[in-house]
């Protein structure tokens, strides 16, 4: 069913410039489009998928510049055409759809103008036909009320209908091409589906080609006809999806998939007093309540995985447990004994006890302290280490969380990876010794493979130390990789809660098994099974 | 944080601007009020009390008291405090010390003069800094951004009286222009225009190189934004992205710097109206320090300082009202 | 023409001077520099350059000078002739010997001017931005309506109030701009206060000394540093204006703001002479802004 050749990108390479000095982002790749075919690009953050997917308009990001190869696009060769050629191009026969909708549409206009403005532009319409076109594929992106929806300012609309939005402005054009870059990685997992399909739907409709760039396997796997693996760059393998699927060739590939794979088994049952009992707590900021009587028990030894959406109220259970905001109503038991509400009230010793570990390490590590500091600060306050002592237990630490005590005990933060920096988040809770850790998204930011590490670290940690985890994550894979029980919010609410084993076990509570089912699988098929099973329940 | 901040704003959108706005002028009613009483207040902190300070080391206790008497100095500061704010706000500031006639009279005429050299400067300033802003930030790092730039900055770095004495030297020895300016009742507009022509440049000079860089730089912040980025792989042209697409989300910063730098042409004008012997409330201000002639000081002071609040106070409702995420609420 | 031809040569002599700067410079400074120096923009170089002169006269003006400060040497506004090679001022004093001086003392007056607002003013702000609530609130409301009197108007009255000797003018314009220095010293610590590391420290019961010390004041220093050239340029140009009204450095102290007062009837006569102070002022301020403007733009350029 291959068309004729679209695009045809060979040997590219783009450099990016840090200070001032460039480095090459993409180190000759090769890629060729048919038209009406559907390409995945998957990867991790710096392989240079986005660098990529943009040099297919020709276009480079400010700081990068393609310095090599050929980019010909059905006949046009987009390195030698002028600016005004490839001007003409962009939004009319190459779109684009970007990451976050909510970002990428301009505040100060409504989405209808700005639909408008590319056909406009382009004269490929007139103003009120494309404003008739517009609603058109409003309606066809199953978006609510779409005679209405346009005539709304980008803030006035949810995330999930924004991206649908945005997908309609690409077709505006009819292009030939459409760039995806990680169009839904911004969303929760149950408007992901949505927007999966009416992306999938309006594609096949107008039979355009399209590059999905993702770093998520399963989600490209519903989406792609073939799929391309970069690297730091450079091409890994290229296949097609059901083959890619069923017999990865290169060690890298399979590698994508492994953190799904890692799961520890579920814990013995939980016995003795609970380190940290949360007892009805209604909590929320001005007059919003933001959680309302919530409870739940964390035993030694045990992960307690609180899971939801954004807007559910996990984080916000963090910052009562810690005493960042005290609850308007109920309170929090450190075995057995009441806790004071506000973090002010309470004593070295019970702040010792609860530790808290970030979802963004660059934020959450001082970047003008060295690790000595940064690490030894909270030994040297709550155990009144000194000298040889804190600089032994500061080395301790290091090895503990496996990074080499010589080569970086005197480092800044801004000298280490992502996965480091969180290393260095979770050598820090140590620090103090306590029985509770409280990780809040501690792996969202990162790349797969290192998530799998802080994992496995973390697991190895509590094992040694006994120590009480409340992992908070929106990402259910890691909850069936590290959780012994499970609380699910929504709105403020526990919808759910109980031993793992149970709760990925249906029936559950309907919200818990619309979000379990939520999940992309690594099945091309996933996605339409869902759909069809969930239409024919409706 | 998982957004268990964000309150979603429900109901009348209107009310909620309106609101808002209220609340802003309400505040700048309330700033005026204490620049009233630091004004006020500052006469308090006088070492001796004012009658001392007029009859100096000459004084007897009996010509101490029959002063205080007569300037009312008996009475207890927040009832004077009083009286001065409801008289001046009746256009009555008293009589200046210095020559015995009332300072309204003296004022009054000045205000007109110095309002029209800053309308004067900010009809050149305004449109040349928004333009060769916008411009800046188009060709932005090409030559053209770098002239301007460095431009910008030597002339924001030169003291008032220095712009002035050079242009003096080079438009008014050659006959050009005028190097003084005598404005009387009869004057007429054009003459007006001409004579205050080199003053009004001077301070042109000056608060243009201010307000093209902060548009520069606003528009520049806005350039990282993924909706210009989404702007330009819509294939529209640079022009376009600026004018379309930053500038409309640019208004609030410009507004406000555009706002400021009209509120430093009023304090600008007291050097420039030195140099060229305009006879303006700067002129009238610095007298009337040297003088120590405190009335006028806290006359001119007051009006000085109202005017700054109330560009300020427009400012805020301006950017407000050019926001579409106050204006159009969910 | 004459003007135009003027501007080139200047023009030109400052890149020249910008040129051997940072050749030197980078040449002689220590290894890890190196690069910092080498990249450098000439119109910075030729800030930096200005502003090394400038102190070396400043600091060995009695040296330097042909004449004493206050020795009146011959008649008055004598033309540019050995031994006055520029002249003599409205009291026959040697305009050279002044303008040396007046490095002394103008730069002078107008650095421990910054340097006391910049204290106040930063450890307030800090303080204010940690403390947060209706402290801090009513603390930021009172320097907002402070803000809200233009700061030459504001001046104007101090000065009225409490005359105008040199410490009082020190301490008005350091009063004056230490309300410029809270806003922005709050501001940035307000960026700081909301990271994830300040709540860990304060989580971790960490004192308010140590929070400012440690984990606020040294992310809170490139911004701050920055502001501390362009506060400088704000208040030497503000002394000199006040200078130049005759309400700030009196004589017969050497002062350029009063210089030029001084000797201004001579522009009427086409004289270039009372340009020379003023034009002193300009080229300090020109050098440090560029330097400032440089390290700004070095500081947003890391961030990326």
């Amino acid at each position: 069913m291959r068309g004729e050749v679209l695009l045809t990108i060979r040997d590219l390479r783009i450099e990016g410039r840090s200070g001032d000095t460039w480095s090459e982002i993409v180190k000759g790749v090769d890629l060729t489009l048919h038209k009406g075919e559907v390409l995945g690009l998957i990867g991790e953050s710096g392989a240079g998928k986005s660098t990529l997917g943009l040099a297919a308009m020709g276009f480079a990001r400010d700081g990068c510049r393609i310095s090599g190869g050929t980019i010909d696009f059905d006949g046009i060769d987009l390195r030698k055409a002028s600016e005004g050629e490839r001007r003409a191009l962009r939004g009319k026969r190459i779109a684009y759809v970007a990451q976050s909708a909510a970002a990428s549409f301009n505040p100060a206009h409504k989405l209808i103008d700005q639909y408008c403005e590319g056909p406009v532009v382009h004269g490929v319409m007139a103003r009120d036909k494309a404003a008739a076109d517009a609603v058109e594929l409003y309606r066809r992106m199953r978006l609510p009320n779409p005679d209405e929806i346009g005539f709304r300012y980008p803030h006035q609309v949810s995330g999930g209908q924004l991206q649908r939005a945005m997908t309609a402005m690409a077709m505006a054009c009819r292009p030939d091409l459409i760039i995806f870059d990680e169009p839904t990685t911004a969303l929760d997992v149950t408007t992901q589906i949505e927007v999966l399909a009416a992306i999938r739907d309006i594609v096949r409709q107008f039979g355009t080609a399209a590059i999905y760039i993702t770093h998520d396997l399963a989600v490209v796997a519903q989406m792609a006809d073939r799929i391309k693996v970069l690297l730091r760059g450079v091409e890994v393998e290229e296949a097609d999806t059901r083959s890619m699927l069923a017999a990865p060739r290169e060690d890298y590939t399979r590698s994508l998939w492994a953190v799904r794979s890692f799961a520890r088994p579920e814990q013995s049952q939980a016995t003795g007093t609970p380190v940290v009992s949360v007892r009805n707590i209604t909590a929320g900021y001005g007059t919003v309540d933001v959680l309302k009587n919530v409870s739940f028990d964390i035993h030694a030894r045990r992960t307690v995985a609180v899971v939801g959406e954004s807007g559910s109220g996990k984080s916000t259970t963090a910052r009562v447990i810690t005493g960042l905001l005290p609850p308007r109503e109920g309170e929090v038991l450190f075995e057995n004994k009441p806790l004071p509400p506000s973090f002010k009230a309470r004593s070295r010793e019970q702040l010792r006890q609860c530790q808290m570990i970030y979802q963004m390490a660059d934020t959450a590590l001082n970047p003008k302290l060295r690790l000595r500091e940064l690490i030894g600060r909270p030994a040297q306050m709550y155990l009144g280490l000194k000298g040889r002592a804190l600089e032994e237990r500061v080395r301790e630490l290091l090895a503990m969380i496996e990074l080499e005590p010589d080569r970086f005990i005197d480092r800044l933060p801004g000298e280490l990876s992502g996965g480091q920096k969180q290393r260095i988040g979770i050598a820090r809770a140590l620090a103090a010794e306590p029985k509770l850790i409280i990780c809040d998204e501690v792996t969202s930011a990162l790349d797969q493979i290192v998530q799998e590490g802080i994992l496995k670290l973390l697991d190895r940690l509590q094992s040694e130390l006994d120590l009480a985890y409340m992992f908070i994550t929106h990402d259910l894979a890691t909850v069936k990789a590290i959780a012994d029980e499970v609380v699910v919010m929504q709105s403020g609410l526990v919808v759910e809660k109980g031993p793992k084993s149970e709760m990925f076990r249906p029936p559950n509570e309907p919200y818990t098994d619309l979000l379990l089912s939520s999940v992309p699988e690594m099945d091309p098929d996933w996605l339409t099974r869902l759909l069809a099973s969930r239409s024919g329940q409706a | 944080m998982n957004g268990g901040l964000k309150t979603v704003g429900n109901g009348g959108q209107m009310s909620d601007v309106w609101r808002m706005i209220g609340r802003r002028l309400l505040f700048g009613c309330l700033t005026l009020f204490v620049i009233s009483v630091v004004i006020f207040g500052a006469t308090e902190l006088l070492p001796g009390d004012l009658a001392r300070q007029l009859l100096g080391q000459s004084a007897t206790p009996e010509t101490l008291a029959a002063l205080r008497e007569q300037l009312g100095l008996n009475a207890p500061a927040p009832l004077r405090y009083w009286n001065w704010l409801t008289a001046a706000l009746h256009g009555d500031f008293g009589v200046s010390m210095a020559n015995k006639r009332p300072i309204a009279d003296l004022v009054s005429a000045r205000l007109g003069n110095t309002l029209f050299l800053a309308l004067y400067a900010a009809a050149l300033a305004v449109p040349l800094a928004l333009i060769l802003g916008v411009l800046a930030a188009l060709w932005r790092n090409s030559w053209f951004d770098r002239a301007a730039n460095s431009l910008a900055l030597t002339s924001i770095s030169f003291p008032e009286f220095f712009v002035a004495y050079i242009l003096v030297l080079w438009l008014a020895q050659s006959g050009l222009f005028p190097s003084m300016v005598r404005i009387t009742p009869g004057t007429t507009f054009g003459a007006r225009l001409y004579m205050s022509f080199l003053p009004a440049l001077t301070l042109t000079l000056v608060v243009t190189a201010h307000m093209m860089r902060m548009t520069r730089a606003a528009i520049i912040n806005l350039l990282a934004s993924p909706y210009i980025e989404m702007a330009r792989l819509k294939g529209m042209s640079p022009l376009r992205v600026i004018l379309r697409h930053a500038v409309p989300n640019a208004l609030a910063p410009i507004i406000n710097v555009v706002a400021l730098n009209l509120a430093y042409l009023i304090t600008g004008v007291v050097v420039v109206e030195v140099v060229f012997v305009y006879p303006g409330l700067g002129q009238l201000m610095v007298d009337a320090v040297t003088n120590r002639d405190i009335a006028v000081v806290q006359a001119v002071a007051l009006i000085f300082a109202s005017a700054y609040v109330l560009l300020n106070l427009i400012a805020d409702v301006l950017s407000t009202v050019t926001n579409p995420r106050l204006m159009h609420q969910r | 023409m004459k003007v135009l031809l003027v501007v080139i040569a200047a023009v030109a002599f400052a890149l020249a001077l910008g040129w051997v700067f940072r050749a030197a410079a980078w040449r002689l400074a220590p290894k890890r520099h190196t690069l910092v120096f080498r990249d450098m923009p000439l119109t910075a170089a030729f800030g930096m350059a200005v502003i090394l002169i400038y102190v070396v006269v400043a600091l060995f003006a009695p040296v330097l000078a042909p004449f004493a400060e206050r020795e009146v040497v011959g008649g008055q506004y004598l033309p540019w002739a050995a031994p006055y090679l520029l002249g003599t001022d409205n009291l026959g004093r040697d305009m050279l010997t002044r303008l040396i001086y007046g490095a002394r003392n103008t730069v002078g007056i107008a650095f421990a001017t910054t340097a006391l607002a910049f204290v106040v003013g930063s450890i307030l702000g800090i303080w204010a931005a940690v403390l947060g609530g209706w402290a801090d609130q009513a603390l930021s409301r009172f320097v907002d309506a402070l803000m809200a009197i233009p700061a030459l108007i504001f001046s104007l009255l101090l000065l009225t109030i409490f005359g105008t000797s040199i410490t009082t003018l020190i301490l008005v314009i350091a009063a004056v701009d230490a309300t410029r220095v809270y806003r922005l010293a709050r501001s940035v610590a307000q960026g700081i206060v909301v990271m994830d590391y300040i709540e860990a420290a304060r989580l971790r019961g960490e004192g308010m000394w140590r929070l400012i010390r440690r984990e606020i004041l040294p992310n809170a220093m490139a911004p701050l540093v920055a502001e501390f050239g362009l506060r400088f340029c704000f208040v030497f140009l503000a002394i000199s204006a006040l200078s130049f009204l005759g309400l700030g450095i009196k004589p017969p102290t050497a002062d350029w703001g009063s210089m030029v007062r001084e000797n201004a009837t001579l522009i009427t006569f086409g004289d270039v002479t009372p340009l020379l102070p003023a034009g002193a002022i300009a080229l300090l301020t020109v050098a440090v802004n560029f330097v400032v403007d440089w390290q700004l733009h070095r500081a947003s350029g890391l961030k990326e």
